[in-house]
């Protein structure tokens, strides 16, 4: 094979490049997510369908700006994400105050209720879309590569998806650090009965932090229509990555969720390039696995009183 | 100390339970129904046997495997594995490049049969196998995961994530395997033609007898020693722990005998049905497995049974009349079972029916709780081992 | 039989008193009515008036999205050939079931279709899974199918007519055009990872190697659903090949296609051939996300003859003006017309005579063009390479001669 030392390194640029777009992917699913469970210790088996309203409210704002107002085509896109996460996070809000949290002593029974939810959302999108797969217009600023170079393109899908990442995360930080509701929610993930009595409507901070991390959820199936389908079970591609994510990083630890994110995204990423898709992906899970047989908790583990 | 009987039977009460449920699926079924519904009662049954697994060691274990598919596919795939190689005699397969190997393999350039394929020619190997491979791997998932104490919500998603592999692997080796398609085309069992309807019918009391045998074996298990444990570390895993109590094994023992049903399950489901597919082992039947136990009682061995009947019945006939309303129908059935029946079926005839019945018959059942596979009221046994970061009852 | 013969019989006073054209419709009503017990020996669902199918496809569930269009062309093809007149003077009524994606529950309606319904024909599934968990079931009971999707060959039962192409009609004819037009030398392999994608680079990769004296660079693939292809797209800028060919489906489509162009690997510099996609896909991927990359199909909707645009007008007019045509929609609506033809020459109902009858039958209405049933149960077809536009259409560029169906091709197993 003819290839010199300046191509390996674009690839190797490139390939750096995706392990870092495969990581904010995952973050950017599981972001959502582990807000919940660290929270409530509900894992939202509903989640993926959440990712799915943000896809499709990503494409019915691109199908009416393409009709109504085409000269606007090239920026409907920062409506959407913003439309996305209103409405997922509306809808989050309606699940939690209809099914979570009636169910707040039962984790388990949590997870089938959200399981039957997201049928239920699945069935929804089917009858209300149409079983086929959509797909948004995508502006021409989105779709497309940065070539700083010849030999290396850098997807710009991929930046935006990492742009999304970044602010998100920011976001989540800033809320979480330095708000009052991220102290009240602090404080009711390390003592919940004690934050009660201190005046903490824990009730209260649970909706918002469902509601919050199902508006993620959505903002995640927005930015996603860049790079994936959407379709009634577009979400349901990656919940088990996600799960394992948030379940590897540990409970209540956003840094452990970042970690997670990365160390699969990298090592999946490496394999991929090195064997066939298939067996990297089970590689990647099975090592996974027997990490969390040694680590249980997770990467990071918050200390809390039992 | 009960007499072994006693504890097979549990009271009164649950002798009668038994008896109706046996009445009922070896006579009346197979009175009622014509042949093609009964093979289709007989597919139901042999979810049954993973419901009965479930109701072990998620309703008395809390243990909940979102992975019960693995199980009964490993199952499956061994009694496929047996006929598929009964199957592919060199006479019938002689239009193959090399004859005498399963169809697939020829198609994927395999030129002879695989080791692990070879002991599977054995009828008894097979058996054995049947029950063995889904126990083992139940055994190495549940040491690896109970001794380095993985709780609740860890290990549903570690077993969905053993689930998603497995099933990727058996897609992609398919040449070992057959692969998406799975293994098809499976025709007779020892010479017997498995297709005829009398062949399924014997199935299905073949498939009757184990699934009642099963529940014999739970019962027997719940009724010992061991099945107050179960219960007593679902609600206090570290009491049990610090009593001194090897919580571990006891956990891996209720695994493992869930893996054993769902395997036998799995094995017949293949004989009924004539193929095996990695769609079972994957995430989505996995958990609606779950959900016939949740119907049924989640505390209750003879529940589960009426649960997967039921909610099979129910996906027949709506998918028959009105294809678009299932999945809602299911998803809704997911919720109202959860919320409001967590106790399932076993728990509204305890809050309900009996009362009822004792109306109707003026016949009053002592209100004994000393047997252990009728429900609890649903207050005492809702409270699930909460996660770490949610520890507010009191 | 006996009691419905002599209500006809019955009949013929008052209808001999009726005009010429009654004349014909009685002389069918006589030759369907003595004829009864060729016409029908083994108790399948027909009556004098009426002839019942079964129609057998996922409504619900992940292959509901494929499976959609497939229904609605066999539906159409029906709803025609009762207004037309029906098969042998009898209107056909369809039962349809739903395989809700689940193969077991194939196999369950098929049993349901066969046993209870006693169906004359099914028209239905769409993956090899699904046929293959209701083969052993329509060989048992010796039902008949048709089957609409391209395949990978291997199997040929005498239960089963095969209305797509296997796949050495869809491969060879489009890698020899690439090789020739595009002077292609090295070759990408990638597919999804099941049956169909693996079979179908297994024989293209002995084509490439032995009769077009090319190389294969990679062969890759990747689990179903999987939606990341950032790793793939390096690799192939890694490995220059003159083509990809791809047989990439499901949501790993839109996907594949989004990063691909993502990444800068657009038809300007790269040809790239697939076998997955159609007019349907195009739908959930783009057009514009793949404009200019080839798809070698038998059949497009912008197919430029008479039968063809009389099937899109019909189409279209019954399901809308958005509605697309792709390469099993057609083939699945060749189903119903040739069983119809077949039953007719067979002048029988009977299983073994429709199957026996459909040896050699020609069909030259057909959206595609002339057809003909080989004896195989395969059809013989052409193949054509469309080139995808932004509009999500095809244009046809290439057009093969016939091709023979050959699903156990000698030299590429």
């Amino acid at each position: 094979m003819d290839l010199s030392l300046s191509d390996f390194g674009a690839i190797a640029i490139m390939q750096g490049f995706n392990g870092l777009s495969v990581f904010c992917v995952l973050l950017l699913m599981a972001l959502g997510l582990a807000i919940i469970f660290g929270q409530m210790g509900v894992i939202n088996m509903a989640h993926g369908e959440f990712l799915t309203v943000g896809a499709y409210t990503t494409f019915l704002v691109s199908s009416l700006t393409l009709r109504f107002l085409p000269e606007l085509q090239p920026y409907y896109f920062f409506v959407a994400i913003v439309l996305s996460f209103l409405i997922a996070g509306a809808l989050g809000w309606l699940a939690e105050w209809a099914l979570i949290s009636k169910l707040y002593h039962r984790p388990l029974d949590t997870l089938l209720a959200t399981w039957g939810l997201s049928l239920v959302m699945q069935q929804a999108f089917r009858s209300i879309f149409g079983a086929r797969e959509v797909s948004a217009s995508m502006p021409d600023w989105l779709m497309g590569s940065w070539m700083p170079t010849d030999t290396i393109d850098i997807p710009l899908n991929g930046l935006f998806v990492m742009a999304v990442t970044l602010l998100l995360t920011v976001a989540i930080f800033v809320l979480l650090y330095r708000s009052r509701w991220g102290l009240q929610v602090r404080a009711t993930v390390q003592n919940r009965v004690m934050a009660r009595s201190v005046g903490i409507n824990t009730k209260k901070v649970d909706r918002m932090t469902f509601a919050l991390g199902c508006g993620v959820a959505g903002v995640a199936g927005a930015a996603f229509t860049t790079i994936g389908s959407t379709g009634p079970t577009s979400g349901s591609l990656y919940i088990v990555d996600t799960f394992l994510v948030v379940v590897f990083g540990g409970a209540a630890s956003l840094f452990g969720t970042i970690a997670s994110a990365f160390s699969i995204a990298q090592t999946q990423s490496m394999a991929e390039f090195f064997i066939s898709g298939s067996m990297a992906k089970v590689l990647t899970l099975s090592a996974v696995i027997l990490i969390l047989m040694l680590r249980p908790q997770g990467l990071f583990s918050l200390k809390v009183r039992k | 100390m009960k007499s072994f009987f006693d504890k097979l039977a549990g009271s009164k009460q649950g002798a009668i339970g038994f008896l109706i449920l046996a009445a009922l699926i070896l006579v009346v079924f197979p009175l009622t129904l014509d042949a093609f519904r009964l093979n289709m009662v007989g597919k139901y049954l042999t979810y049954a046997f993973v419901a009965v697994g479930l109701v072990l060691c998620w309703g008395y274990g809390g243990i909940l495997s979102l992975g019960q598919g693995i199980f009964f596919g490993l199952g499956g795939y061994c009694m496929a594995m047996f006929l598929k190689l009964e199957a592919s005699d060199p006479e019938s397969t002689r239009i193959q490049s090399t004859p005498g190997i399963p169809d697939f393999m020829d198609w994927n350039q395999l030129t002879e049969l695989p080791l692990f394929w070879e002991p599977f020619h054995s009828f008894g190997f097979t058996l054995l196998a049947v029950v063995a491979v889904p126990v083992l791997l139940a055994f190495i998932v549940g040491l690896a995961m109970f001794k380095r104490r993985v709780g609740d919500v860890y290990f549903s998603i570690v077993t969905q994530a053993i689930a998603a592999i497995l099933t990727i692997l058996i897609i992609g080796q398919q040449g070992l395997t057959g692969g998406v398609n799975g293994i098809t085309d499976l025709r007779t069992l020892m010479g017997w033609d498995i297709r005829s309807h009398e062949a399924k019918t014997v199935l299905y009391f073949v498939g009757a007898f184990l699934l009642l045998a099963c529940i014999l074996i739970g019962r027997f298990i719940l009724a010992s020693k061991l099945g107050r444990l179960l219960m007593a570390m679902r609600d206090k895993e570290e009491r049990v722990r610090f009593s001194g109590y090897d919580v571990a094994s006891f956990k891996i023992f209720v695994f493992c005998v869930a893996a054993a049903f769902s395997g036998i399950g799995g094995a017949l489901f293949t004989l009924q049905v004539g193929f095996m597919s990695p769609s079972f082992v994957g995430i989505v039947p996995s958990i609606e497995m779950v959900i016939f136990a949740a119907v049924g009682g989640r505390m209750s061995l003879l529940g589960a049974v009426y649960g997967a009947l039921l909610v099979n019945y129910g996906k027949t006939v709506f998918s028959e009349s009105f294809p678009e309303l299932w999945l809602y129908f299911m998803g809704g059935l997911f919720i109202a079972v959860v919320m409001y029946f967590p106790n399932g079926l076993a728990g509204l005839y305890q809050s309900h029916g009996r009362k009822w019945l004792a109306r109707l018959g003026r016949w009053r059942p002592k209100a004994r709780r000393a047997e252990p596979v009728a429900a609890r009221p649903a207050p005492s046994s809702t409270p699930e081992p909460t996660s770490p970061a949610l520890e507010t009852t009191p | 039989m006996d009691l419905k013969q002599t209500g006809a019989s019955r009949l013929l006073p008052r209808r001999l008193a009726q005009g010429a054209a009654a004349l014909s419709m009685l002389a069918m009503s006589v030759f369907a009515s003595s004829a009864g017990a060729e016409v029908n020996s083994t108790g399948l669902a027909v009556t004098d008036t009426e002839v019942i199918v079964g129609q057998l496809h996922s409504a619900t569930g992940t292959m509901a999205i494929s499976e959609t269009g497939s229904i609605q062309a066999e539906r159409l093809a029906i709803e025609q050939i009762n207004a037309s007149g029906g098969i042998l003077g009898r209107q056909i009524k369809v039962i349809q079931e739903d395989g809700a994606s689940d193969w077991p529950t194939f196999a369950e309606k098929a049993r349901k279709l066969l046993e209870r319904d006693k169906v004359a024909a099914v028209f239905g599934c769409w993956t090899s899974a699904s046929r293959k968990a209701v083969l052993p079931i329509f060989e048992k009971e010796n039902g008949l199918l048709y089957y609409p999707t391209f395949y990978e060959g291997l199997e040929q039962s005498k239960n089963v007519i095969y209305t797509g192409q296997e796949a050495t009609q869809q491969i060879l004819a489009g890698l020899d055009w690439v090789a020739k037009e595009k002077g292609a030398k090295t070759f990408y392999l990638l597919g999804s990872d099941y049956i169909w994608p693996r079979t179908s680079m297994k024989i293209a990769r002995k084509h490439i190697e032995n009769v077009l004296g090319g190389q294969v660079v990679g062969e890759e693939y990747y689990p179903l659903g999987n939606t990341q292809f950032g790793s793939l797209t390096n690799k192939i800028k890694l490995k220059k090949p003159d083509v990809i060919f791809a047989a990439v489906v499901g949501g790993s489509n839109v996907a594949f296609y989004k990063q691909l162009k993502a990444a800068g690997i657009t038809s300007d510099k790269q040809t790239l051939l697939t076998l997955s996609v159609t007019e349907d896909e195009l739908l959930g991927i783009g057009g514009e996300n793949m404009a200019g990359f080839y798809a070698s199909m038998k059949y497009f909707q912008s197919l430029d003859n008479p039968n063809n645009s009389e099937f899109v007008k019909a189409f279209k007019a019954k399901y809308g003006n958005d509605a697309v045509i792709g390469d099993v929609t057609q083939a699945a609506y060749l189903g119903p017309w040739l069983w119809k033809a077949a039953v007719e020459k067979a002048g029988s109902f009977d299983v073994d005579k429709v199957v026996a009858a459909s040896a050699g039958l020609e069909l030259d209405t057909a959206p595609e063009g002339y057809v003909k049933v080989h004896e195989n149960q395969h059809l013989w077809s052409k193949t054509r390479i469309g080139q995808v536009q932004a509009n999500g259409q095809f244009a046809v560029v290439y057009e093969s001669d016939l091709i023979e169906p050959n699903p156990f091709p000698k030299g590429y197993q």
